[in-house]
């Protein structure tokens, strides 16, 4: 299989997206300039963190209409292929519409980064395939904005289909206001698109990789979808 | 040339917290009144079109496709 890091100007975490994956867990990964339109080799995309264009106007708002986004739309429609948006990539996919909803300032009006911990609501997902449902992963997450926010059908709409991936929790699971860091909807940490091959993330899983970092948990994601494209 | 004075606001009932946090400021320095307080942007183009149909037209496309995201966001905006 074969990786690629999308790569904006102002994007941050793709060195830490490319370690991951090709130092970590040895998938062949290369770097994808935002202005390449082939990305057609790949068979999973990873949109990393950061403040691509400098989050100005929106955060995600103008990565949107870069050439790579063009391409992004046209490779999520074929089968076998992933993208994973980590947190400003989380921003970009929602302002790509790629998935439903829209990210709001934190309710705290203060720039979060520190561990958190999410309950897995569907582990039936080839991004979830190696949790038990209701496993609780210790990520951290960094942002401004990462208060989900959609409207009540388009939420209905998102428990329905199992497309809610990852919710704010205590450790044990137990999701409540008190577990929510940044006034997200419903807690939504991550969601799904319903053909489950676009999970989007405001956590950080490629900061989670190494027991020196402080937790393990992110592999579990990256594994579990070089297992499925693997096996599939 | 023409200039387009364009408001973005939230939707009313999604969440501000800027809004809020200015809020209980102005309470805090004694402004007893205050209903609701919400943010926005104001943005200015400066754009060449003497077609006054056409160029509404133009910057409603413009707000609708990146200066304005109607998941969340409202927009209005003025030509002179």
């Amino acid at each position: 299989m074969k990786a690629g890091v999308i790569v904006f100007p102002g994007s941050n975490c793709d060195a830490d997206c490319m370690w991951a994956l090709q130092d970590i867990l040895g998938v062949n990964t290369e770097y994808i300039w935002h202005e390449n339109k082939n990305i057609k080799k790949y068979d999973l995309i990873v949109i990393p963190g950061g403040f691509s264009y400098g989050d100005y106007l929106r955060c995600g708002a103008i990565a949107r209409f870069a050439k790579v986004m063009e391409s992004i739309q046209e490779f999520s429609s074929k089968k076998n292929k992933f993208i994973l948006g980590i947190c400003n990539g989380f921003q970009i996919l929602l302002e790509a519409g790629l998935l439903p909803g829209a990210m709001l300032m934190n309710k705290t009006l203060k720039f979060i980064c520190r561990y958190v911990n999410i309950v897995t609501e569907n582990n039936m997902t080839p991004f979830t395939g190696k949790m038990k449902k209701g496993q609780v992963l210790r990520i951290p997450i960094a942002h401004n904005e990462g208060n989900y926010y959609c409207d009540e059908t388009t939420l209905n709409n998102l428990i329905k289909n199992d497309c809610v991936v990852f919710r704010y929790s205590d450790e044990n699971g137990s999701v409540n206001d008190n577990t929510n860091p940044n006034g997200a909807l419903y807690n939504i940490a991550g969601i799904i698109n319903k053909d489950g091959n676009i999970l989007g993330m405001m956590p950080h899983p490629e900061r989670a990789m190494i027991k020196e970092l402080g937790s393990t948990d992110g592999r579990l994601i990256f594994e579990s979808v070089i297992k499925y494209i693997k096996n599939n | 040339m023409a200039h387009a004075k364009i408001i973005v606001t939230l939707k009313d009932g999604v969440l501000d917290p800027q809004g809020k946090t200015v809020k209980f400021a102005l309470e805090k320095m004694g402004y007893k009144n205050i209903e609701d307080v919400r943010i926005g942007k104001y943005i200015e183009i400066e754009i060449k079109n003497n077609n006054r149909e056409k160029l509404e037209k133009e910057i409603d496309e413009i707000c609708d496709k990146l200066l304005a995201n109607p998941n969340i966001e409202k927009y209005k905006f003025s030509i002179e």
